[in-house]
């Protein structure tokens, strides 16, 4: 795939995760759209994971830890081929499989999350098994700055480092935002770099919508040998979505027909500035 | 049967809302706290107005129950806020050993409790959570039905001494208690009195309770209605009581039926007055996305379940 496919692919994401949250009046809007580039480029630039053999042994891990943004993750899966992007027609809906967060039911989907927290916890285990193992593959997971508060990242933090989890790849979403406001109003982090360096952990700092950033630092770990890898990807919420755009509004906001109709044109637009 | 109106359909969580913002005026040793849910649990206002006696802690939901415990030493009176999942289950031990062990003074507030959170799906729909609280010494687990019962129950449980799990949901559903009535920890209300069979109820499945007597009295059967909104401490008098007129009961709660309302009320009764029970509640299961209305009618949950029930326990009086 070429780099303006790529960059078509995400516009692309963007549409359709609006339209199958417009279509279920349900969903996480802005966390998704900050998070969808990020998504493109793992499964289709970096992760080792085949739809027709999702279980093989050796496939790099993916575990979204910051599972609300769950719209963002379907439409990845049903584009790389997991499922046929109509099934989310069902999304949300009762008795469907495409509930409001990553279940395994779905073909593609690692682990239930949604109580955030949880993930890199799940990483750090399974980055301990495949060395275990001998085996090659890498793990990876998809944390949210509001989630990083939470004591069970820090817990995990300290144990990736003392079990030298170089083949572990925790991306942070990092938007600023929340639910209730931004991450210094609800909960100040301070200088996350800082903070992660400090817990032994190798970081670098990309923009979380450039493609080719992304891919650069996704594919080219371990940073350092022996070490963790943390990726501090700048996002903004609401991505793509001139009225979304850092607004925590829409965190959990649904759009109206109108505002869908006004973000589906402006993405229109990008695209064909593409 | 008596009549009960629905007042206006009403989310109990901002009746939580409504009684912090009443304690924030009354009582300056009320405290809140929230992990990053302020809109979920309604209290935007308490916020506005005692800005100081407002404490973000961020998603760090354990954080949250230690400083609460801290809190409460020299006297102020915490009010923990996020949904029912992380304010139980996640938290456990902090609740254990910080807060029920220690007998501290904090009032754990949840919101979205149940299946009736709807599209977000399981792993934000906790049916275990009563039974978690409950096991814990010296609890206090609160379970009110409509917006005027939580709103009155956030109220008293500020002037009682003790730990208290007060436990309440996100959709809007019928207000039918009377708005000045007083709430009364563990005093059970009878709703409607019947001959037949005794319905308890406690939660959304108190309305739910009501219809199915209606139903009931249609069919020539006279339910006894009680709303329990206290699980712990039971009032063990108000149901044998009835059971001892009525001879058979249907327990009623939108929790799993393992720790739950209707084994506490089995305890009770096979102690002291063997009776055939049945459960209304969910069976073992953890929930799916859906609108409340469509799970509470897989999972059982309605007044049409209750009223099954009901025909069913009769048959084994
Ligand atoms: C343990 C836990 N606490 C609270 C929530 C409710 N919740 C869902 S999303 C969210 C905010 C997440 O913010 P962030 O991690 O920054 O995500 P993003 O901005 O990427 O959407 C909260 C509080 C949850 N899912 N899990
Ligand atoms: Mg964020």
């Amino acid at each position: 795939m070429t780099d303006r496919e790529m960059k078509l692919k995400s516009v692309y994401l963007r549409k359709s995760l609006l339209k199958y949250i417009y279509k279920a009046k349900a969903g996480h809007t802005g966390g998704s759209l900050s998070c969808t580039d990020i998504l493109n480029v793992l499964y289709n630039r970096v992760l080792n994971v085949d739809p027709k053999n999702f279980k093989n042994p050796d496939r790099d891990r993916y575990i979204q830890s910051k599972g609300h943004c769950v719209e963002a993750l379907f439409v990845t899966l049903a584009n790389r081929g997991f499922f046929p992007e109509s099934d989310l027609e069902t999304l949300c809906q009762y008795q469907s499989h495409y509930i409001g967060h990553p279940t395994k039911k779905v073909n593609g989907v690692e682990q239930n999350t949604g109580a955030l927290g949880h993930g890199l916890p799940i990483c750090v285990g399974e980055a301990i098994a495949a060395k275990l193992d001998n085996k090659t593959h890498r793990v990876f997971t998809l944390l949210g700055d509001g989630e990083l508060p939470e004591g069970s990242n820090w817990e995990a933090f300290l144990s990736a480092y003392h079990y030298k989890l170089d083949n572990l790849y925790a991306i942070l979403d990092y938007n600023k935002q929340q639910i209730t406001g931004s991450n210094e109003e609800v909960m100040n982090t301070g200088s996350v770099r800082d903070k992660l360096e400090t817990f032994g952990w190798s970081v670098k700092e990309v923009d979380g919508h450039d493609l080719k950033e992304l891919e650069a630092a996704l594919n080219n770990g371990p940073f350092e040998t022996g070490k963790p890898n943390f990726i501090v990807a700048h996002t903004v919420k609401g991505k793509g979505v001139s009225y979304m755009e850092g607004n925590i509004k829409w965190h959990h906001g649904v759009p109206s027909q109108e505002e869908y109709e006004l973000a589906q044109s402006e993405l229109t637009e990008a695209e064909a500035e593409i | 049967m008596k009549k009960y109106i629905d007042q206006g359909k009403n989310d109990t969580r901002s009746g939580y809302g409504a009684g912090m913002t009443e304690l924030g005026r009354t009582n300056p040793n009320v405290v809140a706290l929230c992990a990053d849910l302020v809109g979920s649990l309604k209290i935007q206002t308490f916020i506005d107005e005692n800005p100081e006696r407002f404490f973000q802690v961020g998603i760090a939901e354990a954080n949250m129950m230690g400083i609460a415990a801290g809190l409460t030493i020299g006297g102020k009176i915490p009010f923990t806020g996020t949904f029912a999942n992380f304010s139980t289950g996640r938290v456990y031990d902090q609740i254990r050993q910080s807060i029920a062990y220690s007998d501290k003074n904090v009032k754990i507030c949840a919101s979205h409790a149940g299946l009736t959170l709807g599209e977000d799906g399981a792993t934000h729909q906790i049916l275990e959570d009563i039974g978690l609280m409950k096991m814990l010494p010296g609890m206090t687990v609160i379970n009110p039905c409509d917006y005027n019962q939580t709103k009155a129950a956030t109220i008293a449980i500020a002037e009682h001494h003790g730990p208290v799990y007060l436990r309440f949901g996100r959709p809007k559903v019928a207000n039918f208690t009377p708005v000045d009535q007083k709430f009364e920890i563990g005093k059970a209300l009878m709703l409607n009195e019947g001959t037949d069979v005794t319905i308890v109820a406690t939660g959304h499945l108190v309305w739910e309770a009501l219809i199915a007597a209606e139903t009931l009295e249609n069919q020539g059967i006279s339910a006894e209605v009680i709303n329990i909104h206290t699980i712990k401490p039971l009032d063990d008098e108000a149901i044998l009581k009835s059971v001892k007129k009525t001879g058979c009961i249907v327990t009623a709660e939108e929790h799993n039926y393992l720790g739950g309302l209707g084994e506490s009320v089995a305890r009770v009764l096979s102690t002291q007055h063997p009776t055939p029970q049945e459960f209304v509640a969910t069976n073992d299961t953890f929930g799916e996305s859906g609108t409340p209305e469509q799970l509470m009618e897989k999972y059982g949950l309605n007044n049409k379940a209750i009223v099954e029930a009901v025909l069913s326990v009769l048959k084994r009086k």
